[in-house]
């Protein structure tokens, strides 16, 4: 029977890697599911979602000695994989400002308690070394109602946070 | 009677319609069927006839019962529709009856002059904005063999209308 694992690859970026990473696991008659790939701090990220009916021990096995030659970290682990599943976000949000302590925090347990759930986050740390920004989008379904979250926005906003929120009209035709 | 959505990857999604020449009682009954099978979908504001198989320039748009009222022209039913203006543009988010399970942030102009025939074959000229004016370019796309596939610019979580809050 096949069934879904995670595989995370994690190292130093180089060109190549999705190609080779998918190509291989093409070889061993694995299916691929949803992917992302992200590069965060110089290194890069992939997270793919791989269907197989060999055992994890064996799927480590296809793709480590291509990590170990590289040097990247590699994990592979059973998931409950199902595709077809997608959620659809009500609310995107944008954060931006002068990095500070805390700040992620402070948002997304402010805007948890007001009923956000999380599907999709990205945070970025820009700007130069001496005067960093952040700089966070992300999107989720708003379980107690947008109003609870515009209420809660607006107290982020006085504290001098510098948050959006959008509401989400997605077009079906 | 409803009728089966033809779903992606099927290739009659990619086929040019051909202009409506006859407004018969067939083509009567069909539109009462395709407004019928638009109302059986998930929500959906707009339906075209390629999306039922019948590759002919006519689809149906409707969004005058949004959650959050937009400006609209009520319930169109567009026959060999042309827009023949662009102004400016918009990203915006868009799913499909055809591709199930997806949807993407779409780039389309925010406001359109479109001219058409409606079911009698009577011609009209509309000037749209906003999200009718998306459904309308959606439509169209499918009686040209385009999907909105074709067009996602991004994913995500981008932001993409500048709302500001005032503090």
């Amino acid at each position: 029977m096949k069934k879904w694992y995670m595989l995370t690859l994690i190292g130093r970026d180089k060109s190549g890697i999705v190609a080779k990473v998918t190509q291989t696991l093409y070889q061993h008659n694995c299916n691929l599911g949803e992917a992302s790939m992200l590069r965060l701090g110089g290194n890069f990220t992939i997270m793919l979602m791989v269907e197989t009916s060999r055992s994890s021990e064996e799927l480590y096995t296809f793709i480590f000695p291509f990590a170990k030659k590289n040097n990247f970290q590699l994990h592979v682990d059973p998931i409950e994989g199902r595709l077809h599943r997608h959620k659809e976000s009500e609310v995107h949000i944008s954060v931006h400002g002068a990095d500070r302590a805390g700040i992620v925090a402070q948002v997304t347990t402010s805007l948890m308690k007001a009923g956000l759930n999380i599907l999709n986050l990205r945070s970025d740390v820009a700007g130069t070394e001496d005067a960093p920004i952040y700089i966070m989008t992300f999107s989720g379904q708003a379980e107690k109602g947008v109003e609870a979250l515009e209420s809660a926005v607006s107290e982020l906003l006085k504290d001098n946070i510098e948050i959006q929120l959008q509401t989400e009209d997605t077009l079906f035709g | 009677m409803i009728l089966d959505i033809i779903l992606y990857p099927d290739e009659r999604l990619k086929q040019n319609s051909l202009p409506v020449e006859s407004f018969d009682d067939e083509f009567q009954t069909f539109i009462d069927d395709l407004e019928e099978t638009r109302l059986a979908g998930p929500g959906a504001v707009g339906i075209a006839a390629i999306q039922v198989g019948r590759a002919q320039r006519v689809a149906i748009v409707d969004v005058s019962n949004m959650r959050k009222p937009v400006e609209n022209h009520g319930h169109l039913i567009l026959v060999n529709p042309e827009i023949t203006a662009w102004d400016d543009y918009e990203i915006g988010r868009e799913g499909c009856l055809s591709v199930p399970d997806f949807t993407g942030n779409v780039i389309r102009a925010t406001t359109i002059t479109l001219k058409s025939q409606d079911r009698y074959g009577e011609y009209h000229e509309y000037k749209m904005t906003g999200f009718e004016a998306r459904a309308v370019q959606h439509e169209i796309d499918h009686l040209d063999g385009k999907l909105f596939l074709d067009r996602v610019v991004s994913r995500s979580t981008d932001l993409f209308k500048r709302k500001n809050y005032k503090k």
